[in-house]
C-alpha cells in the first residue's frame, strides 16, 4: 500500500479528475444528472487518494518532500515530472480536495444559466487538475504547466455561465493573469541559464543559486519577472482589478474557487519559488512587497466600504486578506510565512463561504445590491446565522479560522527577518492593524445592512424567497466545522506548516548575520 | 571544323564522370516526383472518370514518400550528395517528415472544398504535389542555386493555386499579387546571390562559410546578407514584406491558404535559417541587429493589426505574421547560442513543426464551419458551442495552443523559443524576449475573440441546424489535435528537433 502511494498517490490523486472527463466526453450532454454523478465521484475518488496520502503523510518530517515521483519527462529541455508533498503544500492540497466535490454538490442544483451541466462541470474537473497539479509540482516547467492550465476553465466559465458583464471580466481576467505569467515565464528561463544548472528541479536551483556567485542585480530582476507572475494572481495592489470584475461577474461556484484556491496559487508560488530559490533577492524586495501590501489591506477596506454590491464587497476583502497573508511573507521569517500559509487557508474557507451565501442569496433575490437586500434573518434564518457566523469568521474573530492568519501575519511584521527595516515593518504592523478594525467595520455593516432589519417591500412576500436547502447544508457544513475547528486548534496546520517555514526562514536568518 | 568535330573535342577534354546517386537519401524526392508524374498520366487517361480518385491518389503520394524519411531517419547517418549541394541529415529530414505530412492534411482539408466547387481537381493537385516537392528538396538544399531551384519549385505551382478560383476577382488578386510580390522577392534575393557568388566564388554553402568567416564584415557583405535574408522575409511574410498575406490568405481558396500560411511559410524559414546559421557566421554583427528588428517588428504589427480584424482567414493570416515574428527571434541571437547556432535552428524547426499541426487545425475547422455558414466573419461562429460542440472543442484547442497556454502544443514552442533568447545572456536576447512576453497577451486577445464567439455569443441568425462535416476534415481535424495535444504533454516534438548540428556538404 505505502509503495503504491509512494509511486502512484500524488499522480492518481492529480489526474483522476481527468479521467472523469475522458468519461463525460463520450456520453451526450442531455444526461446531466450522469455528468454531475461522474464529476462528484471523480472530485471524491481524488479526495479519497489525498485522504490516503494524508493519512500516510510521516508528520514528523514535513520540511522534507514526500511520497516524490521524479520521472523523465521532457528531456531536451530538462524538464521532469517531479511532484512530492511537504508541509507547505499539504494544507493547501488538502484544501482543494475539500472545496471542488463541495462545489460539484453545490451545483447539483444550481447549475447556472444558460446550462449545460457536461461543459461546466468538464471545466471544473480540468480546474481540480491544474490547482492539484500546482501545488504538487516541484519542477519549474511543471509548475508552469500547471499555473497555466486552469487559466483555460476559469475563463470560460465566467465568460459562459457569469453575469451580465461576464465578456469582459473574462478577458480581464485571461489578460492580466497571463501578462504576469509571461513574464515569469522569462524569469524561470533566465534563472534556468543564469545558473546554468541543467535542471528545473525547485531543490536543485535553490542549491545552485547559493553556491555561485549571481549578480545580485540579475536576481533582483529575475524575482521582479515572478513578482509580475504570482502577484498578479495574489492578486497585489495595484494588479487587482481584475479580481472584482472577475469574482462579480463569476457564478457561484467560479468565484468560490477562485477564491478558495486560484488565488493561493499566487502567494503559494512566492513561499515555494521566489523566497527559497532567490533570498538575496527577496530581501531587496521585501519592503516593497510589505509596502504593496498594506496599501493593499487599507485600500481593499475602503474598496470594500464604498460596495453596493454584496460580492463585489467580498471581492475587495479578498485583496485586503491577501494583503495580510502577503505582509506575512514579506516579513521572509517563520513566524510570517507560517502565517500566511494559514490565512491562504483560512481565508479560502471563510471567503470561499462567503462567496457561496453570495451566490445563494443572489438565487433567491435575483439580486445583490445590498441597498435592496436586508432582513435575510427573517426571511430565510439559517442563512442569516450562516451569513453571521463567516463575517464574524472573516472579520478575525479569535476562535475562529480568519484569526490565526491575521494575527499572526500582523505580529510577525513587529519583528522582521534580519536586514530588513525594523521600524519601517512595525509602520505597516500598525497600518495592517487598522486595517483588521476597518474589516470590522464593513463586514459588520453588510450584516446589518443585509440581514438585520425587515424585508424591503419588494422581496416581503416573495414565495421563491426559502432558507437553505439539502444541497447547501452537504456543501456549506464541512467548511463551518472547519472554520471552528481550525479556529480552537490551530496547531492543525501550525504543527504541518512550521518545519518548512523554518527552513525558509533560517535561510534569511542566516543571510541576515 | 564541324561542329561535331567541337563536340567531340570538347568531351575528350572534359571528361563528364556521372555523379554517384544515394537512391535511399533521394528516395523521399524520387517517390514524390514519380509518383506527381503517375498522377499526370491518370489524369491524362481517366479525364473525368479520374477526378474523385485524385485527391485519395495524392495523398498515398505523400505517405508513401514518408516511408523513406522514416528509414533515413532510423538509419542517422548523414548523407552528402551532388557534390555537397544536397545533404540528407536530421535537419532536412524532420522538414521533409513536416512537409509531407502537412501536404497530406491539405489534401484532406481540400478533398470535399475542390469536390464541391467547380474547379480542376486533377491539376489542383498535382501542382499542389509539385510544391511540396520543393519544399523537399529546400530542405536538403545546401547550394544557392539548389536553394533557388528549390524555392521557385515551391512557389511557382502555389501563385497558379492561390488564383484557382478563377472567377472570383479576389482569388485573381490573390493570385496576382502573390505572384508579383513573389518574383519582386526572387529578384532581390538572386542579387543578394549573386554577391555572394562573387565574393565566394562557389554557389555551395561550405565554401562560402569559409570564405565569408575570413572576409569578416564589409559593405559589400553586409548587402549580400540582407539582400539575402530579405528575399525570404518576403516569403514568411515579415514586417515589413508582410503586405501580400492578407489580401492573398484571402482570395486563395481556404485549404491553400492553409498550405501557403503553413508549409510555404515554413519552407521559407528553411531556406533562412539553413542560410543564416551555416553560412553567415561570421556575419552576425550585421545579421543579428537586422533579425532583432525584423522579428520584434513583425510580432508587434503583426499582432496589433490582428486585433482589428473581423475575418477570421485575415485574421489567422495576420496571427501568422505575428507568429512569424515569434519564430524568426532566435535568429536575433544565433551566434551566441549552443552548438554554434543550432539551437536556434532548433527551436526554430520546433516551432514550425508545432506551429503546422495547430494553424493547419484552425484552418480545418474554418473550412469545415464554412460550409454552413458560407461565411468568413468572425461573427459567424456565434453560438457554435451550442450546435457544434466537437468543432467547438477542437478549435478551442487549436486557438489556445496558438496563443501558448499549456497544455497545448504551442507553450512548448513558445518555451523553446524565448529559451534561446535567454541562452544568449545578452541584453539584445532579453529585451527580445520581454518584447515576445508582451506580444503572447496582445495575441492572446484576438485568439480568445474567437473564442468568445464561439462559446459566449449567441448564434448570429439564429440558425442552429448541426454542422455536417465530411470524413476527410474530420481526419484532417483528429490529426491535427492529437498532434497538437501531444506535442503539448510530451517532448516528442523538442525531441525530434534536437539535430546538434546543420550537416554542410563536401
Amino acid at each position: 500500500m505505502t509503495d503504491f502511494l509512494n509511486d502512484w498517490g500524488i499522480a492518481l490523486m492529480v489526474f483522476l479528475p481527468l479521467v472523469g472527463v475522458a468519461i463525460m466526453m463520450v456520453i451526450p450532454g442531455q444526461e446531466e444528472e450522469t455528468h454531475k454523478l461522474i464529476a462528484l465521484v471523480t472530485s471524491l475518488g481524488s479526495a479519497v487518494m489525498g485522504v490516503l496520502l494524508l493519512q500516510n503523510f510521516d508528520y514528523d518530517r514535513t520540511k522534507d518532500l514526500q511520497f516524490l515521483v521524479d520521472q523523465r519527462w521532457i528531456e531536451v529541455i530538462n524538464a521532469r515530472f517531479t511532484v512530492g508533498l511537504d508541509g507547505i503544500s499539504l494544507p493547501l492540497v488538502a484544501l482543494t480536495l475539500l472545496v471542488t466535490p463541495l462545489v460539484i454538490i453545490y451545483s447539483w442544483n444550481h447549475i447556472p444559466d444558460p446550462g449545460n451541466a457536461k461543459a461546466f462541470l468538464i471545466l471544473m474537473l480540468v480546474l481540480h487538475t491544474g490547482m492539484l497539479g500546482t501545488f504538487v509540482a516541484q519542477d519549474l516547467v511543471l509548475f508552469f504547466v500547471f499555473f497555466e492550465v486552469v487559466l483555460l476553465p476559469m475563463y470560460f466559465m465566467i465568460g459562459v455561465w457569469g453575469g451580465e458583464n461576464r465578456l469582459y471580466a473574462a478577458i480581464k481576467f485571461f489578460l492580466y493573469t497571463l501578462f504576469g505569467s509571461a513574464f515569469m515565464l522569462v524569469a524561470f528561463l533566465a534563472l534556468y541559464w543564469v545558473t546554468g544548472s541543467q535542471t528545473f528541479n525547485l531543490q536543485d536551483l535553490a542549491a545552485e543559486v547559493a553556491s555561485r556567485d549571481i549578480p545580485l542585480r540579475t536576481q533582483v530582476l529575475i524575482f521582479g519577472g515572478m513578482f509580475l507572475g504570482f502577484g498578479i494572481k495574489v492578486p497585489m495592489f495595484p494588479f487587482h482589478t481584475w479580481l472584482p470584475d472577475a469574482h462579480t461577474q463569476a457564478p457561484t461556484q467560479g468565484s468560490v474557487i477562485l477564491a478558495a484556491v486560484l488565488l493561493k496559487l499566487g502567494t503559494y508560488g512566492f513561499v515555494r519559488i521566489a523566497l527559497p530559490i532567490l533570498p538575496e533577492a527577496a530581501v531587496e524586495w521585501a519592503p516593497w512587497i510589505g509596502l504593496l501590501a498594506v496599501i493593499g489591506i487599507i485600500y481593499g477596506a475602503l474598496g470594500c466600504l464604498a460596495q453596493t454590491d454584496m460580492k463585489r464587497l467580498i471581492a475587495f476583502s479578498s485583496v485586503a486578506h491577501m494583503g495580510y497573508v502577503m505582509l506575512g511573507i514579506a516579513t521572509l521569517t517563520n513566524f510570517g510565512i507560517n502565517a500566511a500559509i494559514f490565512g491562504m487557508v483560512a481565508h479560502g474557507l471563510i471567503t470561499g463561504m462567503l462567496f457561496f451565501i453570495a451566490g445563494s442569496v443572489k438565487e433567491r433575490y435575483h439580486t445583490l445590491e445590498i441597498k435592496r437586500l436586508g432582513g435575510l434573518l427573517v426571511q430565510a434564518p439559517h442563512m442569516g446565522w450562516i451569513l453571521g457566523f463567516t463575517s464574524m469568521a472573516s472579520l478575525g474573530l479569535p476562535g475562529l479560522a480568519g484569526f490565526w492568519g491575521e494575527f499572526p501575519a500582523i505580529l510577525a511584521a513587529y519583528n522582521p527577518a534580519p536586514g530588513l527595516s525594523v521600524s519601517l515593518f512595525r509602520t505597516y504592523m500598525v497600518i495592517a492593524a487598522v486595517g483588521t478594525v476597518l474589516a470590522a467595520a464593513y463586514l459588520l455593516w453588510l450584516l446589518q445592512r443585509t440581514a438585520f432589519g425587515t424585508p424591503s417591500e419588494e422581496f416581503a412576500h416573495d414565495d421563491h424567497i426559502h432558507d437553505t436547502v439539502f444541497t447547501e447544508w452537504v456543501a456549506w457544513v464541512p467548511m463551518l466545522i472547519l472554520i471552528v475547528v481550525l479556529g480552537f486548534i490551530p496547531s492543525l496546520i501550525f504543527d504541518v506548516t512550521n518545519a518548512p517555514a523554518t527552513v525558509v526562514g533560517d535561510v534569511f536568518e542566516a543571510l541576515g548575520r | 571544323m564541324t561542329l561535331a568535330f567541337l563536340a567531340q573535342q570538347t568531351i575528350e577534354r572534359i571528361p563528364f564522370d556521372s555523379p554517384t546517386i544515394d537512391w535511399h537519401a533521394f528516395a523521399p524526392e524520387a517517390i514524390l516526383l514519380a509518383w506527381t508524374c503517375l498522377v499526370v498520366v491518370v489524369d491524362m487517361v481517366g479525364l473525368e472518370r479520374a477526378r474523385r480518385f485524385m485527391p485519395g491518389l495524392t495523398g498515398v503520394g505523400f505517405l508513401l514518400a514518408t516511408i523513406p524519411v522514416l528509414t533515413l531517419w532510423n538509419d542517422g547517418a548523414t548523407r552528402s550528395l551532388f557534390e555537397g549541394a544536397y545533404v540528407v541529415d536530421r535537419y532536412a529530414l524532420a522538414l521533409k517528415g513536416l512537409f509531407l505530412i502537412s501536404g497530406y492534411v491539405v489534401v484532406l482539408l481540400s478533398t470535399q472544398y475542390m469536390a464541391d466547387g467547380d474547379y480542376y481537381d486533377s491539376e489542383y493537385y498535382i501542382l499542389l504535389a509539385s510544391s511540396v516537392l520543393g519544399m523537399t528538396v529546400m530542405a536538403s538544399a545546401r547550394d544557392l542555386i539548389t536553394i533557388f531551384v528549390a524555392l521557385e519549385l515551391l512557389s511557382i505551382p502555389a501563385y497558379l493555386l492561390a488564383a484557382w478560383r478563377k472567377r472570383d476577382l479576389k482569388s485573381n488578386e490573390a493570385g496576382l499579387k502573390y505572384m508579383l510580390m513573389g518574383i519582386f522577392a526572387s529578384a532581390i534575393m538572386l542579387y543578394g546571390m549573386s554577391l555572394l557568388y562573387g565574393v565566394a566564388g562557389d554557389t555551395r554553402l561550405s565554401v562560402i562559410a569559409e570564405k565569408l568567416t575570413s572576409e569578416g564584415t564589409k559593405p559589400l557583405l553586409t548587402l549580400a546578407a540582407l539582400f539575402t535574408i530579405i528575399g525570404f522575409a518576403f516569403k514568411v511574410s515579415a514586417v515589413p514584406f508582410h503586405t501580400w498575406a492578407p489580401d492573398t490568405y484571402e482570395g486563395a481558396p481556404t485549404p491553400l491558404t492553409a498550405f501557403l500560411a503553413v508549409a510555404s511559410k515554413a519552407a521559407g524559414f528553411v531556406a533562412m535559417v539553413t542560410i543564416i546559421t551555416t553560412a553567415f557566421p561570421g556575419q552576425a554583427d550585421v545579421v543579428e541587429p537586422f533579425m532583432w528588428v525584423l522579428s520584434a517588428l513583425t510580432m508587434s504589427i503583426g499582432n496589433l493589426i490582428a486585433m482589428r480584424q473581423t475575418n477570421i482567414v485575415r485574421m489567422l493570416a495576420y496571427s501568422g505574421v505575428a507568429q512569424a515574428g515569434y519564430i524568426m527571434a532566435p535568429l536575433a541571437v544565433y551566434s551566441q547560442t549552443g552548438q554554434n547556432g543550432v539551437s536556434a535552428a532548433s527551436a526554430i524547426v520546433n516551432y514550425l513543426i508545432i506551429y503546422s499541426a495547430m494553424n493547419l487545425g484552425a484552418f480545418a475547422v474554418v473550412i469545415a464551419a464554412a460550409r454552413k455558414t458560407r461565411s468568413g466573419e468572425i461573427s459567424s461562429f456565434g453560438g457554435m458551442l451550442n450546435y457544434a460542440p466537437g468543432l467547438t472543442t477542437a478549435m478551442t484547442v487549436f486557438l489556445f495552443s496558438l496563443a501558448g497556454i499549456p497544455p497545448m502544443g504551442g507553450w512548448l514552442a513558445k518555451w523553446q523559443v524565448f529559451s534561446v533568447l535567454l541562452q544568449s545572456e545578452s541584453t539584445w536576447g532579453t529585451t527580445l524576449a520581454l518584447v515576445a512576453a508582451v506580444n503572447t497577451v496582445l495575441a492572446a486577445f484576438y485568439y480568445l475573440n474567437v473564442a468568445k464567439q464561439m462559446w459566449f455569443m449567441p448564434a448570429p441568425d439564429g440558425d442552429t441546424s448541426r454542422v455536417r462535416v465530411p470524413p476527410s476534415l474530420v481526419a484532417a481535424l483528429a490529426i491535427t489535435v492529437i498532434a497538437t495535444l501531444l506535442s503539448g504533454v510530451t517532448g516528442l516534438v523538442p525531441d525530434i528537433t534536437d539535430f546538434g548540428s546543420i550537416a554542410l556538404g563536401r
